[in-house]
């Protein structure tokens, strides 16, 4: 049984007016238990309001939502029990930060599942230590840490509820290279100890890459495709003309396969081609 | 939700009436409930209607608009009408049961003050839905400019007023999106008591605070890197200047007023309000 399964969704703003707008149509998903999925689109493609269905946050104007086999708007009264299933990290969550103390912020959603202190304790403990935050800053105001730190806080607030699925929306906007790097590895970490089914939001295809099992490509408010990393870059010359750009690793190695040399053209991380590339260079034998 | 909040609906168009100044705009939308309030029986009130009736159409806007921006004063209008109908005295009596007594003079005076609420929100509603909030702030600025004089800080209460007006959609937005991210912690903000929902909405209002003051800092900096510093020597890049569709419009403003001084003498002997 799918995790994450929808059929036929839609969901239309501004329905009867004016400003009447598609943001998604007729979406048909099936995510499988603990899948890696990376989700990609132009801005505008309806990956925001995708997510958002996916936790009941939106109600869809058309169509169904099933998490683990369950239509969540069957009973809309227990609709925050979905939330505390599918956890969802909005862009720049770090604005949503209001505890005094970190700890205070992370136990936010465990004590609104009405757990236990001691439950609320151990997962807040658990998330903290999933972004890497020490305790020595657990009892520091959110508003004193830096930029990246307030980011992590916020993510440990969504993976202390313990969801079932984790979803993050560009979890990495606005960060350094190194702050990115970090905050993929620890989601990278988490979904590997933990098993379930990550969701990553990313504009950066190399990020989805080098992360994701499964791509999920939005354009024009339609799931365009839905498929191995592998499968989806098979079709690189489409999602270009979307605007997408295919990694340039991807690039590079997929000119070099097409000038005859023995690189594959599936090569999405630049270990990956140097790998490669020094074999070939090594095998031809550099002092011919 | 949050996104169907409206605040000073303006409704772009190139009607006549959009483009009229701005100063014009709210000298005459001033004189016209000035007009309303010096008609004194049910002819000169008339003359207000018919002036409505003629400038509505000339705005272009849809009807269904204007009748939804009156629902909300029914409850008002209904009010005054009741209150005025059973507490003024005439000496025809239409009903008399024990405390309660109507009078036909009740009736028309609740008649009559409904059509004046209507006529004063419909005319000042005319105004807000044919001039962005900038432009009007711009037009009380110049208004008002000749209070600068006794150090009054007009511009600066202008500037205060746009950037107000400028920042409720984004503010709007900001609410909606914490919301969003609170109920995906489980934030339940639909049950509970009085005090429990207050409590709720702590976790809204503090990351809408933070965010305010960094938004108003951000501001100010870039407006100090634009050079702003008050309104001395500023110049505008629209300059605004007075037309041929002011004049019209001061014509059309003068002969429904000469109509009402008229119409109140006319009908002096009708029910006077």
């Amino acid at each position: 049984m799918p995790i994450i399964k929808t059929t036929g969704l839609s969901h239309t703003y501004s329905g009867g007016t004016v400003f009447e707008k598609a943001a998604i149509e007729d979406v048909d998903l099936h995510i499988e238990r603990g899948e890696y999925v990376g989700v990609i689109g132009h801005t505008g493609s309806g990956k925001s309001t995708l997510v958002q269905h996916l936790n009941g946050l939106l109600k869809p104007t058309d169509g169904k939502v099933y998490i683990d086999g369950v239509d969540i708007w069957a009973e809309p009264k227990k609709i925050r029990d979905i939330r505390f299933q599918v956890g969802l990290v909005f862009q720049y969550p770090e604005y949503q930060l209001f505890e005094e103390t970190v700890y205070r912020d992370i136990a936010f959603g465990p004590k609104n599942m009405g757990l236990s202190e001691d439950e609320v304790d151990k997962q807040v403990r658990q998330a903290a230590a999933f972004v890497g935050l020490r305790d020595r800053h657990m009892e520091k105001s959110p508003f004193e840490l830096s930029g990246g730190q307030k980011r992590r806080v916020a993510i440990a607030g969504v993976i202390a509820m313990n969801p079932k699925v984790l979803i993050l929306d560009e979890p990495t906007a606005g960060l350094d290279p190194r702050g990115r790097d970090k905050i993929l590895g620890e989601i990278r970490e988490y979904h590997q100890q933990q098993e379930n089914t990550v969701l990553l939001v990313s504009h950066s295809m190399e990020d989805i890459a080098r992360y994701a099992t499964k791509v999920l490509v939005m354009n024009k408010s339609k799931v365009f495709l839905y498929d191995t990393v592998e499968a989806v870059f098979n079709h690189a010359a489409e999602i270009e003309q979307m605007g997408l750009a295919v990694p340039q690793i991807t690039k590079i190695c997929m000119g070099l396969a097409e000038r005859g040399y023995p690189i594959s053209p599936n090569t999405y991380t630049v270990e990956d081609a140097k790998r490669q590339l020094t074999e070939f260079l090594g095998g031809k034998g550099r002092g011919e | 939700m949050l996104k169907d909040i409206t605040i000073g609906q303006f409704f772009p168009g190139d009607s006549p009436i959009h483009r009229l100044d701005p100063r014009t705009k709210i000298v005459l939308t001033t004189i016209y409930v000035v007009m309303l309030f010096a008609a004194r029986n049910p002819l000169s009130l008339l003359v207000g209607v018919v002036f409505l009736v003629v400038v509505y159409p000339l705005s272009r806007l849809p009807l269904s608009l204007v009748l939804r921006s009156l629902r909300p004063i029914v409850p008002i209008v209904l009010l005054t009408a009741v209150l005025n109908m059973f507490f003024i005295d005439g000496e025809v009596k239409l009903v008399e049961w024990h405390f309660i007594s109507i009078s036909q003079r009740g009736v028309m005076m609740a008649v009559l003050m409904a059509v004046r609420i209507i006529c004063l929100i419909a005319g000042t509603s005319l105004l807000t839905y044919t001039t962005s909030p900038i432009t009007l702030t711009d037009g009380i600025e110049r208004l008002f400019s000749p209070l600068k004089k006794i150090k009054v800080p007009v511009h600066e209460v202008a500037m205060m007023m746009t950037i107000a007006l400028r920042f409720i959609p984004t503010l709007v937005e900001e609410t909606d999106k914490i919301m969003s991210a609170q109920k995906a912690r489980g934030a339940d903000m639909e049950s509970g008591g009085v005090m429990q929902r207050i409590r709720a909405l702590v976790p809204i209002l503090i990351p809408l605070f933070v965010s305010a003051f960094r938004r108003a800092d951000d501001l100010a900096l870039a407006m100090e890197c634009r050079c702003y510093h008050g309104g001395e020597g500023r110049t505008r890049m629209r300059q605004m200047k007075l037309g041929a569709v002011d004049v019209w419009g001061s014509l059309l403003m003068a002969l429904c007023f000469g109509g009402i001084i008229a119409a109140n003498i006319l009908g002096a002997g009708m029910v006077q309000l």
